[in-house]
């Protein structure tokens, strides 16, 4: 391994392990000890209309931005594919800058409503002010080396990916991501510091996207005993 | 035939006299907590006004509750793909706003302030912010004004009014109203758990009883905009979603529900009913003016063997059945057909029923004199009521309750004007004995009939108003813990505190 400095052991391969070792662990244990906790804690209920131009724009980029990068990373060679045509690496590359120009002013627009409305100060927690900070700092820099480190789309496959699949399959690569300009590092990084405090913040509403609405019947009939299947 | 028992509900309107002891009963036990001050799961509305949050009956601007597209039952809110799309806003969610902000006083300034010319005050603080509010609105705020320009005017249910009509409401000192006491309707099928993104409200199957998971809730708000009838309330500080629960603790205890058992002008009655489930969505599906209909003929005869049969196939139990055999929900529903449900048109099929106040009598101030007329046009004399002079339109009442159907209001009435007018003949004995006749044959109903009305109106007793139900308590119990354990520890709940996630 070349850069294998023991701040950098500590950094790339430590950290992420510990990151989200204890965010599954926190995660199943908050689950089966404190279902209750587990909420959107949505404050649209103390303030409606900002919360429309801050929540929509910054969940859809975000999410699409999110997905993205798990796309990458889960089929390489599609996504290899994809871009391999120059018109559809520039459409990627411009949608991409165009989704964190968006997830950062909905973000900034949710943080300057969170400070100024009296109604939704009173329900926000410092979790929430660091969480804020985070994510903030994640799409800024994200957007910055979408901006100067043109063609992510295109060495996130070569870099990251591979650093990723090392570490899924315990077989850490540092020398991938030693060398990267900071910028990039500390993308890498604030990612996992996110998700380490996803079970211990409302970040875990992630993990509980209603999918099942798309087929579970309208009516839901609870027996106390006997299980019958319903209709309706 | 698919048979199932419903805990059902019927309010008499005529005697409620709107002190609101219902709402303080349910307030004391359940929403006397952070986060859930303003809610009122039982409140006591005044007819014609906006209601509580304001306008909720306006199906425009929440879209609550089922429409009819092509032949089908959609959500009028979303179909499942919009629902999850508008999860990170929903654009029909009424705000705290629509409710009022709760708010105390900062008593301690009465003591602390410093010696002056001036009474101290106690300023009121929000109970959101801590800091000082000024009040817009609170609970009950257009209490007793049918008249008023601002909340009995904007009214949903005048849409349906001529000019005329709606000065006819105004002639005697500019107003007239009624409460309107409403909780959770239980419905049979209800737009909360179709709305709900996460399938965290459900019916229980036993007594249908509608209740929301606390556990399950993720406060995507989507149950709140689905209730046409917004019992489904937002607590701000748990981010969980609430509502009433039809007391289950005192009725798997044999009580009545608190707000039912406080009601100072006994006005509720509480049953079970038998229903076939199979035909839930049918019926939710009639055109608009059959819906009261076709609600009634969902409910089964508690005395018919088939239907017997097939509730015991479904696990009901015998007990249960006694009880449907003594509902005074049947009988005021089904057999007198005198109660009907609030909003049918947003086809949730609500379980409370409400039986009509009665019409006060349009009368004119005539040199001095209260003047109410001679012989109406059925030839009865106004006593009390009267359909043909009545100050409230049937339109505003069949607005309310039949889905515009005035033919069944004035059925409705025409039974319970027989009623007053045989007691009145039988009690005090000055009603002609042709009028009498006369209003019998106009309600279709009999001397009898009418006894039997009289007798659970005005007289009955604490058992025959409440037939609960024996709910298996220890099976209820068992979803959550060993009935014995729980035996010993007591209580039901939360075990822990319902603090809010971080
Ligand atoms: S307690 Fe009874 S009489 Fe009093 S407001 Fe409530 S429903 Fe009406």
């Amino acid at each position: 391994m070349q850069n294998a400095t023991p701040l950098n052991v500590v950094l790339y391969v430590v950290f992420p392990y510990f990151a989200v070792g204890l965010a599954i662990v926190v995660t199943v244990m908050r689950y089966f000890n404190d279902r209750f906790s587990f909420s959107s804690l949505s404050s649209q209920f103390l303030e409606n209309r900002r919360l429309f131009w801050g929540s929509v724009p910054w969940h859809y980029a975000i999410t699409l931005i999110l997905g993205a990068h798990l796309a990458a990373a889960l089929f390489p060679s599609l996504w290899g594919d994809l871009i391999s045509s120059e018109a559809r690496l520039y459409v990627m590359e411009v949608t991409g800058i165009a989704l964190a120009v968006v997830a950062i002013l909905g973000l900034s627009l949710l943080i300057l409503r969170r400070l100024r409305d009296a109604r939704v100060r009173a329900v926000t927690t410092w979790m929430d002010w660091l969480l804020l900070a985070l994510l903030l700092l994640q799409v800024i820099l994200g957007f910055w080396i979408a901006l100067f480190y043109r063609w992510g789309s295109d060495w996130y496959l070569h870099i990251a990916v591979p650093w990723l699949y090392s570490l899924i399959t315990f077989n850490p690569q540092i020398q991938y991501v030693t060398a990267l300009p900071w910028v990039v590092q500390h993308h890498f990084l604030n990612a996992f510091l996110i998700v380490l405090l996803l079970p211990f913040s409302r970040l875990v509403h992630l993990l509980s996207f209603p999918f099942t609405y798309w087929w579970r019947p309208y009516q839901v009939i609870i027996w106390n005993r006997h299980q019958k299947t319903d209709k309706t | 035939m698919n048979i199932r028992a419903q805990v059902s509900m019927v309010f008499h309107l005529d005697k409620c006299i709107g002190c609101h002891t219902c709402s303080i009963a349910c307030k004391n036990i359940w929403t006397d907590r952070k986060g859930a001050e303003y809610m009122w799961w039982n409140n006591v509305e005044t007819k014609p006004g906006t209601g509580y949050p304001t306008q909720w009956e306006d199906q425009e601007t929440y879209k609550g509750g089922w429409e009819k597209h092509n032949g089908d039952l959609k959500l009028k809110l979303q179909g499942r793909t919009q629902g999850l799309g508008n999860i990170f806003f929903n654009p029909n969610l009424p705000t705290m706003d629509d409710y009022y902000e709760p708010w105390t006083y900062q008593f301690e300034e009465l003591f602390n302030a410093p010696e002056g010319d001036d009474q101290p005050t106690a300023r009121p603080i929000s109970l959101i912010t801590g800091k000082p509010i000024d009040i817009q609105a609170g609970p009950n705020w257009d209490d007793d004004l049918g008249g008023s320009p601002v909340y009995a005017k904007n009214d949903v249910n005048l849409d349906a009014l001529s000019e005329d009509e709606r000065a006819q409401m105004q002639e005697l000192e500019h107003l007239v109203f009624f409460y309107l006491p409403r909780i959770c309707n239980h419905c049979l099928n209800p737009g909360c758990v179709a709305a709900c993104p996460a399938g965290a409200i459900y019916k229980r199957g036993e007594d249908g009883i509608v209740l929301l998971s606390q556990d399950k809730c993720r406060a995507w708000r989507m149950c709140i905009s689905g209730c046409p009838y917004k019992k489904t309330y937002f607590n701000w500080s748990t981010g969980k979603s609430e509502k009433c629960i039809l007391c289950y603790p005192r009725l798997e205890s044999g009580q009545p529900p608190a707000c039912f058992h406080s009601c100072v002008g006994r006005i509720r009655y509480l049953g079970v009913i038998l229903y076939d489930a199979d035909r839930i969505v049918e019926v939710a599906s009639a055109v608009a003016p059959a819906l009261v209909e076709a609600q009634r003929t969902i409910i089964e005869d508690p005395f018919n063997p088939d239907v017997i049969a097939s509730a015991r196939a479904n696990g009901v139990t015998d007990q249960l059945i006694d009880a449907a055999q003594k509902s005074p929900v049947y009988k005021f529903v089904k057999q007198w057909k005198i109660a009907l449900p609030l909003h049918p048109e947003y086809r949730t099929v609500p379980m409370l029923f409400y039986v009509p106040p009665m019409l006060p009598v349009l009368a004119k101030m005539k040199d001095g004199q209260y003047d109410i007329g001679a012989l109406d046009r059925e030839g009865l004399h106004p006593l009390i009521s009267s359909l043909d002079r009545a100050r409230l339109p049937i339109k505003y009442m069949a607005s309310l309750f039949s889905a515009g159907n005035t033919n069944l209001v004035n059925m409705v009435y025409h039974k319970l004007i027989a009623v007053r007018i045989y007691m009145r003949s039988k009690r005090v004995n000055d009603v002609p004995e042709d009028e009498v006749r006369q209003a019998l044959a106009l309600g279709g109903t009999t001397a009898e009939e009418v006894e039997a009305i009289y007798h659970l109106t005005a007289m009955p007793t604490f058992e025959e108003r409440f037939v609960v139900p024996p709910l298996a308590r220890e099976q209820a119990i068992e979803a959550t813990a060993d009935p014995f354990t729980r035996k010993r520890e007591g209580g039901f709940g939360f075990r822990k505190a319902p603090v809010r996630g971080s």
